[in-house]
Order: structure tokens, then sequence, then C-alpha cells
């Protein structure tokens, strides 16, 4: 063909589009009718056919959703439970008149505000046939009033679900946790398999998957029951059902059971996590109890409390409201996610890392003058009595002398003083087997660099020698770090929960006691002479605790310690009295018991109650007679 | 006296928002529908629904306030990225769902062939806008090019449905340019075994299934033909005026899979009936054509072109969906636009609109 010479002419294209444009517009339309003759086929002429099948289109998969596992206490208490309670509901499509329906109800029945505004909600949003909750938890009396008064009322049922319950609620809320509603952060974890603190290992995922939870409304939200939700949770199961052209089901027609989920038994003794709420007698804090060789966790107390029943069907707002601003924090977790500067109970950890390092000798002594400067300070840094001289380790940890450790504290430096520290454990989180605990603080040079971009200053390593300052340290690690010096070094990662069982018994499975690496100290006599001081704290004539030690009938080992809640002015003194009770001192205390055999570790912070030696030190006795002798005593009458 | 039509002086608010009153007004109504729909097939859905609306009808305002010449300058730009995007996915891309479509531009998630359903008609409009229409065989052939490696490129992925809709959107547009009906034939006959070839290498085992279920649903009740039985009786049971709203027993007793999202018409059509669906076809139709006498009145033989291939484009969706939905066409996962529950398509959708009324306002008329 010849090469032809083409020019662009506009009139012409307009006009070759406009003739494709009509043609495209033809095309569509047909083409459009060919889908209206489909509907026309499907909708007029088929249209009985597909009625019919419609109404026959009943049978449909239904999920079941598996009981949840129980929670046991070391002595087989159930702490959670799963109770049938009642609820009322109503079905729309077959109520007669609604308003008067509701209003016989209320005869009836107690229907707050809240609950009907819900109820109306729900009615908008949902199919008429669909059964719509109107009261939770109907007491006997209630049900039984409705069932009289049935055949009045077309359209209402009661029917029971199955709704977690915790018979101790308060005393159990900050370890065994609650469940709640699922909400929608959670259905996306689920489907992303990742997040929201559940434990994520292969094992577990099988179980936390989104259609695992077809059929389930609720999840465990804090505590045991969120940590051990692949356990606690069971498998999903299925049922073919019949159902009417509106969805009632008529028959079962094909059934796979779910497996419910599997028991837990706590390491809790729930008499000693009584015993020590009970010791608290009304003030705030948290104690912690650690058996040393396993690391089984037997109390993890923090009060005030709260009751964990209030989330099972969500919580109102006024109580929550009321819950979360009050200045006592009872939702939160002091136990846990509590930091609290450790005071005075670093000292024995402090006095081990001198004496091992080789910064100090064992007859090493100075004299305190109830102050201590550094060179070319002008800063004096205070003690909280002169305790004059001959003050070598020993007597700085049982009468708890300051001037010694900001001594021995200048000597060691912050980088190897935090080093030996971290070994037992501050500053990292234990690894306790439920989620949420804070990680303390163990301040070094470095994170002073990053985190605040400022170099260490020598006094910080003063006050961090008596654990002020930056370091923080919670409940938890303060009772596993005291259970690690119990037993010379020995380290077990604290675990609350002891066993998994099948549901109904059988099979029950033990978790083993996780070893973490130990801490190394070469010259086991110096594990003696803190471990010898820390004993003198409690039964020696000068000893910090000795009200404690006096009449016990064991031995017992401990260090009491007091965190300031605010600065003092360098010359002012700090009087108790005139200090407003939320600004007054945090009271702490470490301790375990019996000190050659020790059976129990516990870490106790008293928050404002001022001293440790008065007011934590006596709680922890509490709790260790409970532990030691209380239950002998139990059995003689 | 030419002037810049309409001017920002004069006309209704529409004009001077550079939008087209007929248009804006049946999108809108689409939008309704969705949001009613969706309101009865899973409520939860409405407010996220709602946002994505809202999103699409901000990207249409703002497309449509820039002039087409900027349109014309960007488009070779634009393919080249949509390709480059394209390439890699398929080397670095998140796997979504067993195929690689998504990209991850810090924390956000993008799909390069929603772009492409743009950059491919815009590409093709902008090669042919200095040729002589209709192209001779070896223009055609260099626009076939264009068309053929973003395809190939999305079918690797894979992704059968955006890659056949894309293609689409490319070929309209060279049938809009005038290519003879003999060329068309022939290529049809040499597309033939090609799309044996396709069945028996390019596809997965669950498209081959797609597309046998398709022609003998009944052969697999439970399975695979599940959707189309269910959505069949879903519509036919729905008769001449529907069951009314939120009234659909079978979307409302989930024997209806993928209620909110592909087969969201059969959720209208059991509520709305055979006169509803009459209405919302309408409405479909009324789009089209209005595209199509936009098209025609369109200067350049740019904005002509990508009109035509854009809302050609938009048929497609609507008819294959609707289609699958009644039983004449396979499943192929395509949603109804703007009714359907989804995010990315919608916004491309708006997209597209809005750049159709950027040319449509901007154009230079004579003052009479």
């Amino acid at each position: 063909m010849a090469k032809r010479f083409t020019l662009k002419d506009p009139i012409r294209e307009a006009h070759l589009f406009r003739t494709r444009a009509i043609a495209a517009a033809v095309l569509t339309t047909l083409l459009v009718f060919v889908l209206l003759a489909r509907l026309v086929h499907l909708q007029v002429h088929n249209h009985d056919h597909f009625s019919t099948l419609s109404n026959n289109n009943r049978v449909a998969v239904q999920p079941i959703a598996p009981t949840r596992g129980l929670i046991f206490d070391r002595n087989g208490v159930v702490l959670a439970e799963n109770l049938p309670t009642y609820i009322l509901e109503v079905i729309p499509e077959r109520v007669e008149d609604m308003e008067t329906t509701l209003a016989a109800l209320r005869k009836l029945v107690n229907v707050a505000d809240s609950d009907l505004k819900r109820f109306r909600e729900s009615v908008r949003r949902k199919r008429r046939f669909e059964a719509i909750p109107l009261r939770f938890q109907l007491t006997d009396e209630e049900v039984a009033r409705v069932a009289v008064n049935r055949h009045r009322l077309p359209g209402v049922e009661i029917n029971s679900r199955l709704t977690r319950h915790y018979p101790l609620g308060a005393l159990t809320a900050h370890v065994v946790g609650y469940v709640g509603r699922i909400n929608q952060r959670e259905l996306n974890c689920l489907e992303q398999q990742r997040g929201c603190g559940f434990d994520w290992s292969d094992t577990s995922k099988e179980l936390l998957q989104r259609s695992n939870y077809s059929a389930t409304n609720r999840i465990g939200k804090v505590g045991v029951e969120r940590s051990h939700e692949d356990a606690l949770h069971g498998k999903v199961g299925f049922q073919k059902v019949e159902t009417n052209a509106r969805g009632r089901v008529l028959r079962i027609l094909e059934r796979t059971p779910p497996v419910p989920g599997k028991d837990l038994h706590l390491n809790i003794d729930i008499g000693l996590q009584q015993a020590a709420q009970k010791a608290f007698t009304g003030e705030r804090g948290a104690l912690v109890a650690i058996e040393p060789k396993t690391g089984a966790v037997l109390a993890l107390v923090s009060v005030p409390s709260y009751d964990s029943n209030l989330f099972v069907n969500g919580i109102d707002s006024a109580t929550y409201t009321k819950l979360s601003q009050s200045l006592f924090q009872p939702l939160f977790n002091r136990a846990l996610r509590g930091q609290y500067p450790p005071g005075s109970t670093t000292k024995p950890f402090v006095g081990l890392a001198g004496l091992e390092l080789g910064d100090i000798g064992p007859d090493d002594k100075q004299v305190c003058r109830g102050h201590y400067q550094l060179e070319g300070e002008e800063r004096h840094y205070r003690d909280w009595t002169r305790h004059g001289p001959g003050v070598d380790v020993h007597r700085s940890i049982v009468e708890s002398c300051d001037v010694f450790f900001y001594d021995l504290a200048h000597k060691l430096g912050i980088d190897r003083l935090s080093g030996f520290l971290r070994q037992f454990g501050f500053g990292q989180p234990t690894g306790v087997d439920i989620g949420g605990e804070a990680g303390g603080l163990m301040p070094t040079r470095e994170w002073k660099r990053r985190t605040r971009h400022e170099a260490w200053y020598p006094g910080e390593t003063l006050i961090t020698g008596i654990g002020q300052g930056f370091t923080l340290a919670t409940p938890l690690q303060m009772a596993s770090t005291t259970a690690a010096l119990a037993i010379r070094g020995q380290r077990m990662q604290p675990q609350v929960v002891r066993a998994v069982e099948n549901s109904g018994g059988g099979n029950r499975e033990t978790l083993p006691a996780v070893a973490l690496k130990p801490v190394s100290v070469k010259e086991s006599s110096n594990w003696d002479r803190i471990l010898n001081a820390m004993e003198q704290v409690v039964h020696g004539s000068r000893g910090t605790a000795r009200r404690i030690g006096r009449d016990a009938p064991y031995q017992i080992a401990g260090k009491t310690g007091t965190a300031q809640v605010f600065g003092i002015a360098q010359d002012a003194e700090y009087v108790e009295a005139d200090v407003v009770k939320l600004l007054r001192d945090h009271a702490l205390f470490i301790g375990f018991a019996p000190v050659d055999e020790p059976q129990i570790a516990i870490g106790v912070i008293v928050e404002n109650g001022g001293s440790g030696g008065a007011v934590a030190a006596p709680i922890a006795r509490q709790v260790m007679d409970y532990h030691l002798i209380g239950r002998q005593e139990e059995k003689k009458p | 006296m030419i002037l810049d039509a309409p001017t920002s002086l004069r006309g209704s608010l529409a004009n001077r928002l550079h939008l087209d009153l007929p248009l804006l007004i049946a999108l809108l109504l689409l939008s309704g529908v969705s949001l009613a729909v969706l309101y009865s097939a899973d409520s939860s859905r409405v407010d996220q629904q709602l946002l994505r609306l809202a999103v699409g009808f901000v990207v249409m305002l703002v497309l449509a306030q820039i002039p087409p010449d900027n349109y014309i300058r960007w488009t070779p730009w634009l393919y080249a990225l949509a390709v480059g995007l394209l390439i890699a996915v398929l080397l670095a891309g998140i796997a979504g769902k067993g195929a690689q479509r998504w990209i991850g531009i810090g924390g956000f998630r993008f799909q390069p062939s929603e772009l492409m359903k743009l950059a491919m008609p815009m590409m093709v409009a902008w090669y042919l806008r200095e040729v002589s229409l209709p192209p001779s065989l070896k223009k055609l052939f260099a626009a076939v090019l264009i068309v053929a490696i973003p395809t190939l490129l999305i079918a690797k992925q894979p992704d059968l449905g955006t890659a056949v809709l894309v293609a689409g959107a490319g070929i309209f547009v060279l049938l809009f340019s005038g290519i003879p009906f003999k060329v068309l034939g022939f290529a049809s006959l040499l597309l033939a075994p090609l799309a044996g070839m396709l069945w028996k290498f390019g596809m997965h085992d669950y498209q081959r299934q797609r597309v046998l279920t398709f022609l003998t649903p009944e052969s697999d009740p439970l399975g695979a033909g599940y959707h189309i039985i269910q959505s069949k009786i879903a519509i036919g049971s729905g008769g001449l005026y529907g069951k009314g709203w939120l009234n659909g027993t079978q979307s409302h007793l989930e024997f209806l899979p993928e209620r909110h999202t592909d087969f969201i018409f059969a959720v209208f059509g059991e509520e709305f009936g055979l006169l509803g669906g009459t209405l919302l076809l309408s409405v479909y139709l009324f789009i089209v054509w209005r595209g199509l006498y936009i098209a025609a009145q369109a200067q350049e033989p740019y904005g002509r072109l990508l009109i035509g291939g854009l809302i050609m484009t938009f048929f497609i969706y609507f008819f294959i969906n609707i289609g699958m939905v009644a039983g004449l066409l396979p499943v192929v996962g395509l949603p109804l636009p703007l009714v359907s529950f989804g995010g990315t398509s919608m916004v491309t959708i708006m997209a597209s609109f809005g750049i159709l009324m950027s040319i449509h306002t901007h154009r230079k008329l004579l003052k009479g």
C-alpha cells in the first residue's frame, strides 16, 4: 500500500466519534434490557418458584459457643465460674402492642430507664423476628412473676444463658481479671492474629481465630482471663438447623458439639490472698508473695480493688466514671503496673554488689554524721538519722544507714551498680504469665543519654544507691528479686497459673517452673553476710523491723524502706504531721521466711503509709503467719 | 467571544464548582441507595461507607477543578508510575488473600491496579490524540501494546477481574477511536484460541472453578454454586414490589454470602423487587448516556476518547456485577459501583467522574 500522508480532520473525527457513541448508547441500552429481562424472568415468571424456595430455605448453619474454662486457686476454690442467668427477651414481631407490653412488664419486673433506652435502640436496629434482651440477670422471683403472666404477654420470653461469675469479686479482680463484650479492636486482633496482649504462640493461633469466636460474645479483658484466653475459650461447635421462613429454629439436623475451654488451676492461695487484703486495713498498696523455689505466685494483692463482676455485662457509665476517676484508683493494678522507688529495700542488693565486686570489705567501717557530701559539691545528701561511728555493711543494712550506701554507690559507680542489680531482674519485666506488667527502671548512663539527652551526674549515683532517684520497681519485681535473694541467686520466673486441666477433670497438665539466669556471686560468704544482716533487721535489737520479729515463731529476713513521694528542700525537715496524706512517703518492706528454708518471699508497699517498719512490715508478718502457721492452727480446734 | 464555560462568575452553584448537575444528582441517588441497602444488609458498616462516599465525592470535586490540559500533561507520567508500581507489587507486594495486589507505603495500603484503571484509558487517549483517526494498523499495534503490558502485569498477580476491567478501559478507547469493525472481527478470530490457552494454562483452579460453577451452579449447591443459587432465590422471591426495606429474609437469615459487598444487589432485589431493580438500572443507564453525551460534546480527541473509555468501564462494572448476581454471568468478584461496601474502587470511580466533569466544564464556548 502506498504511503499516505494523513492530516488530522477534526470534523470527520468528531463525526466518527459521534457515530461510535451512538452505537455505544444503543448497545448499553440493549444490554440493560437483557438484565431487565433476566430480572423479569426471576422476579415475575419464576417468582412463585423462588418464593417457595425462599420459604423452604430453612437449613442454616449456626455456631455454638463453647463453655469457658473454670479458674480455681491452688486449693480448688472456684475463682471464676459460669452461672446460668435469666434474660428477659422480647420478639417485636410477635408482640401485639409494644407499649402496653412494656408497661405490663415494667409492673412485673424492675426495668431501669437505661435498659429501656438500649432496648428501644435495638428494636430499631434489629430485625423484627430477632429476640431483643430487655433485662439481664433476672432474680428467681422475677422469673416466676413473668412466667405466671406469660399467657397474656405474647412475644415475651425468658431465656437462660451462661454468664461469667467471680464469686470472690474484688478479692481476685487484679489476678483473675474479667471478661467483657468483644470489641472491634479485639476482633481485628483475632483477624490479624497479633496484638491485644494475647499470647500468640503457634498453638494459641489456632484457637484465637475470628471464626472460632463466631458464637462467642465475651472475651478475656485483663488478668488471667486475658493472658490465658486461648486455653479458657475452647473451640466453637456448629449445628445445622431447620428454621421456618422467619428464622425460628424448628429442629436440629446435625450437630458438631463445641469443645469446652480448659480449667485453670492457679498458684494463688485464696486464703493467703484474703489474709493479705485484710492486713492492709483500708490502706492503699500492693503485696506480692512468691514461693522462691518455684516462682509460684501465692498472692497478688492490689488495694483498693473493685468487683470484677461489674464488667461482665458491661458496666454502666456512672459506676465506671466513679471507679476510674476515684483518687484511690481501684482499677489500677498496683502489684503489676505500679512503679515505685524501692527506697532502702535495695540496700541488701547494693551491699551484696559492694562485697562481691570488692569495693568494700566486710569489716570496712564508716562514721555516719547524718549526711554525706561529694567532694567539691555544696549539696548535702541527708540520712534519716545520725548512726554515729563504726557503721559497717552489716549495721548499715540492719539500721538502714544512708551515708554508708551513698559512699558505696559512689565507689561502685552507676554502671557497675546498675549492672549488678539488673542480674536480679530490676529494670526489666519479670516475665510473669499474666500480661500488662510494667518493667520498672534501673537507670544507667546510657539510658539517661538516650531518653533525656543529658549526662549522668555523680549525685544521681548516690541516690540510686538508696533506691531513690530514677530507680523504679513494681511490687511484683520486689517480691521476685527478694525470692532470688532468699535462695541465694537462683531465679525463677513468677507464675500465676499452676496447671491446665481438661474440663470435667482428667488430663491435668502441670506447668513446669521456669528457671531464669542465676545471679553470679562467687564468694558464698557474701550471701551469708547479707542474709544475716537482713535477719537482724527483723530479729536484731536495733533492726528497723524489730517490732515484727519480737514474737515470731520462725526466723524472718527482711528490709524496710521508705520512698519519697515529693522532694524536700535542702534546709527543710520532713515532718510527717505536716504533710498531707497523699504526699506522705510510701512505706515498703521486702522479706522472706523461714530464713533456713525459705517458703515465702514478699514485697509489699503501702502508698503514703509513712514508715516501712511500722506499717508495711506488719502486713508482711501477717501474711507469713498465715502461710507458715495459720493453717495448722485452723486444724487444731 | 470565547469564554471558559461556565465562567466562575456565571451560572448555578454546580456550574461554578465545575460539576455536571444531572450526573451529580444521579451519583447522589446511588449513594443513597448504597446507604439504605447497607443499613439493611449490615448496619454496622453504614458509618464507614458514609465516610468512604464522602471521601469519594471530595476526590471528585477536587479533580473536577483541575483544567484538562494538566491531565494531558500528566498522563505519560501517571502511566509510567502505575506500571512501575505494578512491577513493585509483583516484586515486593504484601500477599493479601493469597494474591499480591497490595503495596505498603508507610503503613498505608494501596492497590496500584486501581490507579491503572484511570491511567490506562488516559494513556491510550493521550497516544491517539495526535494521531489521525481512525488509526493506522501500525499505530493500532502500538496502542495495543500500551493496553497489553499492564494487563499482563495485573493478570500475573493474579487478579483476573481487574485485568479484564483495565484492558477493557483501554480497548473501549480504541473502539471509540474508530477502528474499522473488520479489524475487530479479525482480532476476535485471533483471540479465540488465546482464550483456550488461557483456560488451560493461565488460570488458577479457583478461577476455572468459578466458570464451571457458573455453567452448572446446581451441581454444587453447598459449595461453590451456593452464592448463585442463594442470590437467585433472594432476587426471585422479591417479586414485583419486593419484600420491603429491612424485611428481606434471605439476606437477614444469613443465607446470602458477601451480602454487603459483591452480592449487595441480591439484597436490593429481594427488598425492592423488580420495580426497584428497574429504577436502579435506569439510574445507571442514565449515567452512561449522560457520560456518552458529555464525551460527544468534548472538543479535543483526548477528552472524547478518555470519557468514552471511562464511562464504558463504569457500564461494564454494573453490567457484570448485576449479571453475575442474577446468574447471567460467572462470579468474577466485581463490586456494584458506588453501592457495594468497599473503599479503593469507590475512590477510583469517583475520580473518573471528577476527570469527566473537569473536561466537560472547562470547554471553550462561543458566546452566542
